[in-house]
């Protein structure tokens, strides 16, 4: 590097620059925050989830997935795919209609918007008359029949969004034919659903609100049958032998109407499920055949008002089996995955989406167990406290881990993930990552964070080791015998939290060790190991008193966690064997381990620690409190918010739940909330106002000045330049970083010679900004390597012979400074310059893209700005910056972690990590194909789309549009003829 | 000063008559007008004619107005020698007894109270306030300065807040605003920085210097121009030190008035008058941004040593041109006396020409047990 020192090699840094270093967001992981519309198409095998943020995203096979964003900041309500496309429909909040589809660019496919649509009806119509209520794609794939909320039913032309205005069904045209006798006959109310007659295509049934359905015949334009229901319809379900129509109601019935009778001859006593007493709306049933025994029916609601209201139900009804799944969070949709080559075939699996996670139940096994996600996996099953990645995981570690995880996955079931679309053309993880997440419910959970897919691995729970109000063997799912409804507990989302002391602050795993140190809210400190098996044990508990005997300072926060004084049994996987408890219990605010020298050094806001995990003492307490400095006697403070944070949530919550029992009510109720919302902003606004801040230089009395903010452990010349020592480095809030040098005994001795601690410089740095990072600097001005890394040949040994640095990191200023004699050598003033504080700092190497073997460490920096930069080593200049975060974005930034290879997660939604990369190299970003549906039943002929699939492109290639259209229609005749050479009764198109 | 530019060609005369008083005595003599040479020469030349080779001294010339201006660099001088009708009114002082008050300025060594600038600024319209007897400026910390009013426009005003580790708060709050600006495209409202608020007591107030809805434009040198208050109010503190603020005053009647007949006499000084060419300008303080940066050696970090020993960390040499000034007024503890003068003399470390020689700047040899004593008590040490 030492070339780029010199004049005239500015450019020449550029370049290289370049080579190394690019911004991108590549994706995004974990489970869509606040859907609202869900979507499957059998034939693509893709499943579709639109949010409430406008965002639209598809998942099919593992890895394979793909993500559009509406330009209207509006929630999508519905999803729907056309028919043997790779198209699809959203329908947004704002009655606005987009067309996407999946197009192949360069091998892969992408999603793009190919068109949009608000539906304007005749001139001067209210608003209401054009409002869509229902969407239905013509099985024809030319079509797109719209309901409103006036009661019209408009026909559209797909893809171009031409209407056919000829084609409407107006509501006088509907109400003329209605019966004389039927009730609701002066006003039917808003179109609620339109459902296709799977076996005749002329013919839709159009279902009111009111409760009146009419067959329509699209040909002849007019009603065929009129279906005389009385209650509120909610959902309406054809049977597949087009014999049958269900309806469900809000009253929590459904009726079995038959097709082709006279008008109301054969209606049917409704059926209340759950009956007798007034029950909730059913709004979605579907019954679909088997091939030997009674069809499986599938409603979602429909409990029992007064006892059971509050649940979020599916039920799934085969044969004598009566199932009420019971979900934590509320139901958005569901769709039924089927058997065989043109998924006609037996129920395989109910795939249901809940507003926190999506659940997978497989049909075929007894007792319908639930099918593990590879994805959507809801990252906030318990809020997430805290996040750790380690990258490059040895592979033996690594199996044991996987070891540990698929012994506590054996609840689910066996058969393989029932939605396969698309191919998966991403290249194979350079290496095998783990993503640790900390958690509010004590547990820990290991993320498999090599690719694109961010499966759950391992989880740990540290509760067992204390004693908690509640047992944690006290099994929610036993429900007593007998009972009705027959109630089954599914999903994982339980953000509850027995006690908010497990909370989980810190994580840090030696991957070579297998070492694991995990520390919490109420100042626990654990020290796991890994073990292939299972073992019972008491852990011994450690206090240590951080305060050091100072007088005059009372605990005002949370009491320590009592520890379980009878043996745990503890199943294979990381099992405690430590544990230290600081005194005051409040939250560690930072944890290091050194596996090589078994010791783990930890703080809080009054103190650090360094304890010898071998020996099981400790080898030195710091006291950093400021004797004045009350406030941080105080414990969280976030506490007292934080209640009533989650009260005003509950509140939302049911406030939410009830405005959203009509469906198409929901989005008056999102507008009011959302103004509600802006004027709960403007008000806090208000009372805070004027805004202002106070400019006052840090001073040594300010609070928090002790807070422990970063530990460090290196093997570097600290007394003198001859010999290296052991060190730990610490810094504090108050700007001041402390030195301790280690005296190790040799390694035969280690098990019963004490490990001593001497101070050896402290540096006070004057600006007195936090310090949120030390790394040590080698010879070469390359940061140290982790312990263990040299001794498992997987860094190259750090120059020791050289001079070393030692850079502090502020949240203000980078400085380097020489050892051992500590005096300043270069610094960058970050927040000086551009009034932007550093959150989050960490070593990251970066290679170049275009030659292998140049590579070179930087800082990878996150500011409170929410911009990311590259600081170089060790001259520490600024290298590049890209935006990365909202600024307002402050859980977000809180959340961001690096990795060492210049790639970093943050949370954008309680359950959604993105991941970026500013490394040219290494890259995890999504690149899948997803080929265009074969026609059923037919074979692929030569010249026809599917012909061509085969040759490894999407259906539609780019091309002109006019091109494409013409394939999409050729495509078109060919699925529907084919389509009725497979019915006993075909029917004129 | 500040008169219309003279044309020293209208004079007619190329040499100047100079008359120089020190002490009681006067010598007389003449200089060139076109060639006035620099001012190295002028004063060695004066140390010659008065016969005082070994005497520091004080230059100081009587202006147009009658003001007692100092000659200390080639800039002044000139400005002298060119302005001069036609005699040149020279008093010279010794240095260690010049009266300092007397003068409207002293560029050379940076030196400003707050007082001068303060009492100078006003458009006293060349009233001459009764000398006020104060003691020497090197008695006093500054605590304030307006720098740079010869590069900015009139209506704007850079303000030097000398923090220096003593325990005044900066004391002053800054909130969001609108601020209204003159574009081609007529007035346009565009957010800004306000002060909202002055902390009776605290340093900002004290100078009088700013002002409450003063709009904040500039922290050291970096504009704030599309900051949020947050990233301006982070700017500041990281600053606090040595803290440089440009605002342009709500109250605008109080501005230097430059180019105008007018004495204002402030710290533009000497160097004001003609329409800037930017060769002769002499700024105090560099404009760019970097300069400002790298200006705050004075922020030692302090390094305790195993035993607990405290030294102030050297960096490599800056350029150490700031204001060293002992405090003398025993406002402060013992204790937090000794740790000012450690933290400041740190810095203090090239210029020992520096009238004002503070005590030795080493930490004092009891400094370690005082520490320990300190940290047994349980006490953080604020080094």
């Amino acid at each position: 590097m030492k070339r780029f020192r010199r004049h005239g090699h500015e450019s020449q840094r550029d370049r290289l620059k370049q080579e190394l270093f690019q911004f991108n967001k590549t994706v995004e992981h974990g489970f869509p925050h606040q859907p609202s519309a869900l979507g499957y198409s059998p034939s693509l095998q893709l499943l579709a989830i639109g949010t409430r943020s406008g965002a639209v995203k598809l998942y099919g096979a593992p890895s394979v997935e793909f993500m559009g964003l509406h330009e209207e900041n509006a929630a999508v309500t519905q999803v729907h795919f056309l028919p043997h496309q790779a198209a699809l429909v959203t329908l947004l909040d704002d009655n606005s209609l987009h067309m996407w589809t999946l197009r192949g660019h360069s091998g892969q496919s992408e999603l793009l918007e190919i068109g949009r649509f608000t539906l304007t009806g005749p001139p001067g119509a209210l608003p209401c008359v054009t409002r869509v209520t229902a969407v239905l794609p013509h099985s024809s794939g030319e079509l797109l029949l719209l309901g409103t909320e006036g009661g019209h039913v408009f026909v559209v032309e797909v893809p171009g969004f031409r209407e056919l205005e000829e084609r409407n069904i107006s509501l006088d045209q509907v109400s003329n034919s209605v019966p004389q006798d039927y009730v609701g006959r002066r006003n039917l109310e808003h179109v609620e659903t339109l459902q296709e007659n799977p076996l005749n295509p002329t013919q839709v049934v159009i279902g009111y609100g009111r409760g009146l359905m009419v067959l329509w015949d699209l040909d002849r334009q007019s009603a065929v049958q009129h279906i005389p229901a009385t209650q509120q319809l909610e959902s309406i379900w054809w049977t597949e032998d087009g014999s049958c129509i269900l309806s469900s109601h809000s009253d929590g019935s459904y009726c079995r109407w038959t097709v082709g009778g006279d008008d109301g001859e054969e209606e049917e006593k409704p059926d209340v499920p759950y009956g007798h007493f007034p029950c909730k709306a059913i709004s979605k049933i579907v019954q679909l055949p088997t091939k030997d025994g009674p069809p499986f029916l599938f409603f979602s609601g429909g409990m029992p008002r007064a006892s059971y209201g509050d649940r979020h139900c599916i039920t799934v009804i085969h044969g004598k089996t009566h199932v009420a799944l019971d979900f934590t969070s509320r139901i958005i949709d569901f769709f039924v995955i089927r058997h065989g080559p043109h998924h006609t075939g037996d129920p395989s699996a109910l795939v249901v989406l809940v507003e926190e996670e999506l659940v997978v139940m497989d049909l075929q096994t007894d007792g319908w167990p639930v099918i593990e996600t590879p994805y959507l996996v809801p990252l906030h099953s318990s809020a997430i406290t805290c996040s750790h990645h380690v990258s490059t995981i040895p592979l033996k570690l690594w199996e044991r881990i996987l070891a540990a995880g698929a012994l506590q996955s054996s609840h689910y079931s066996l058969e393989p993930w029932p939605i396969m679309g698309g191919k998966n053309l991403a290249p194979d993880p350079p290496h095998r990552d783990l993503l640790l997440t900390g958690h509010e419910d004590g547990t820990v959970r290991f993320w498999d964070a090599s690719g694109v897919c961010l499966c759950p691995v391992y989880k740990l729970s540290t509760a067992a080791v204390f004693q908690t109000d509640t047992d944690p063997n006290d099994n929610m799912n036993t429900g007593a015998e007998g009972e009705w409804p027959p109630f089954r507990k599914v999903g994982c989302f339980d953000p509850y939290s027995d006690d908010p002391r497990l909370g989980i602050q810190k994580i840090h795993l030696c991957k070579y060790s297998g070492y694991l140190t995990v520390a919490g809210t109420a100042g626990q400190i654990l020290v796991l190991e890994l073990n292939d098996e299972a073992a019972e044990q008491t852990v011994e508990a450690k206090v240590v008193d951080l305060l050091q005997g100072q007088e005059g300072f009372r605990w005002k926060g949370h009491a320590r966690l009592d520890v379980r004084e009878q043996p745990v049994r503890f199943p294979p996987g990381f099992q405690p064997f430590t544990l230290v408890q600081c005194q005051p219990p409040a939250v560690v605010t930072a944890l290091t381990l050194h596996s090589e020298w078994k010791l783990v050094a930890f703080g809080t806001s009054h103190g650090f620690g360094l304890y010898d995990y071998q020996q099981k003492s400790n080898v030195l307490i710091r006291c950093t409190l400021n004797p004045s400095d009350q406030l941080a006697m105080e414990g969280p403070l976030s506490r007292v918010k934080s209640i009533k944070k989650s009260l005003r949530q509950s509140f939302r919550r049911i406030r939410r739940s009830r405005v959203s029992l009509r469906k198409h009510h929901v989005n008056n109720a999102a507008k009011l909330q959302e103004a509600n919302a802006r004027l709960e902003a403007e008000l806090a606004e208000m009372e805070l106002a004027p805004v202002q801040r106070k400019i006052e230089a840090r001073s040594s009395d300010d609070s928090f000045t002790g807070l422990v903010r970063t530990l460090y452990f290196a093997e570097t010349f600290l007394s003198d330049s001859s010999h290296t020592t052991a060190s730990l480095w610490a810094g504090t809030n108050g700007g001041c970083v402390f030195a301790y040098m280690l005296r190790l005994p040799p390694v035969e001795h280690r098990a019963d010679e004490p490990i001593t601690a001497q101070p050896a410089k402290e540096i006070q740095l004057m600006h007195r900004a936090p310090v949120v990072g030390v790394v040590v600097l080698d010879g070469h001005g390359a940061p140290l390597p982790d312990p263990l890394e040299v001794a498992h040949d997987l860094a190259r040994s750090p120059d020791m012979t050289g001079s070393h640095h030692v850079l502090v990191v502020s949240e203000e200023q980078f400085k380097v400074f020489t050892l051992p004699k500590v005096s300043a050598k270069m610094k960058l003033k970050l927040t000086a310059v551009d009034g932007s504080r550093v959150r989050r700092a960490g070593v990251a190497w970066f290679g170049s893209s275009r030659s292998e073997d140049y590579s070179e460490s930087g800082m990878l920096v996150l500011t409170n700005q929410g911009d990311v930069h590259v600081v170089s080593l060790p001259h520490v200049k600024m290298q590049v910056q890209y935006p990365c975060i909202r600024r307002e974005d402050v859980s977000g930034i809180a959340s961001c972690v690096f990795t060492k290879h210049g790639q970093g997660f943050y949370l954008i939604s309680p359950s959604e990590f993105e991941r970026f990369s500013l490394s040219t190299r290494y890259l995890v970003e999504p690149c899948c194909l997803v080929e265009a549906p074969s026609p059923p039943g037919s074979a692929p002929q030569p010249g026809s789309p599917s012909g061509r699939s085969s040759s490894g492109h999407t259906k539609i290639t780019d091309g002109e549009d006019a091109e494409v259209l013409q394939e999409i229609q050729k495509s078109l005749e060919g699925d529907q003829m084919s389509f009725l050479e497979n019915h006993v009764k075909p029917a004129a198109v | 000063m500040n008169k219309p530019q003279r044309v020293p060609s209208s004079r007619c005369l190329s040499a100047v008559e100079v008359k120089s008083k020190f002490g009681a005595e006067f010598r007389r003599f003449s200089l060139d007008r076109s060639k006035p040479g620099r001012f190295e020469e002028f004063y060695g030349l004066l140390q010659h004619v008065h016969r005082i080779p070994n005497v520091e001294l004080l230059v100081g010339y009587a202006d147009v107005q009658g003001d007692l201006l100092p000659i200390n660099n080639d800039d002044n001088y000139v400005k002298a020698i060119s302005t001069a009708t036609p005699l040149l009114r020279l008093f010279l002082q010794r240095r260690e007894e010049a009266d300092y008050s007397s003068f409207a300025t002293d560029s050379l060594t940076r030196r400003k109270t707050t007082v001068l600038s303060a009492v100078l600024l006003r458009p006293d319209g060349g009233r001459r306030k009764p000398p006020v007897i104060i003691s020497l400026p090197r008695d006093f910390r500054p605590v304030s300065s307006i720098i740079d009013v010869d590069i900015l426009p009139e209506t704007h005003r850079r303000v030097r807040l000398y923090k220096h580790g003593q325990e005044r708060p900066l004391g002053f709050y800054i909130r969001d605003g609108a601020s209204v600006r003159v574009t081609p495209a007529g007035l346009e409202k565009v957010p800004g920085i306000f002060i909202s608020r002055l902390v009776p007591g605290g340093l900002a107030e004290g100078t009088g210097l700013l002002a409450v809805n003063d709009e904040v434009l500039e922290v050291n040198g970096i504009a704030v121009a599309a900051r949020s208050l947050d990233q301006v109010t982070d700017m500041m503190i990281a600053n606090s030190h040595n803290l440089i603020v440009t605002v342009k005053p709500a109250n605008q009647r109080n501005n230097v008035v430059r180019g105008g007949g007018a004495t204002a006499g402030g710290g533009a000084g000497v160097s004001a008058a003609p329409p800037p060419p930017p060769t002769h300008i002499i700024q105090n303080f560099p404009a760019s941004a970097a300069d400002y940066s790298d200006e705050d050696d004075e922020e030692e970090d302090l390094v305790t040593e195993v035993g607990g020993e405290a030294t102030p960390i050297r960096h490599a040499p800056y350029d150490a041109d700031v204001p060293r000034y002992e405090p003398h007024l025993n406002l402060r503890a013992a204790a937090a006396a000794e740790r000012d003068a450690n933290g400041l003399t740190a810095s203090s470390s090239s210029d020992e020409a520096t009238p004002s020689a503070t005590p030795t700047a080493t930490p004092s040899p009891d400094r370690r047990s005082e520490g320990r004593s300190l940290e047994e008590e349980g006490t953080v040490i604020t080094l």
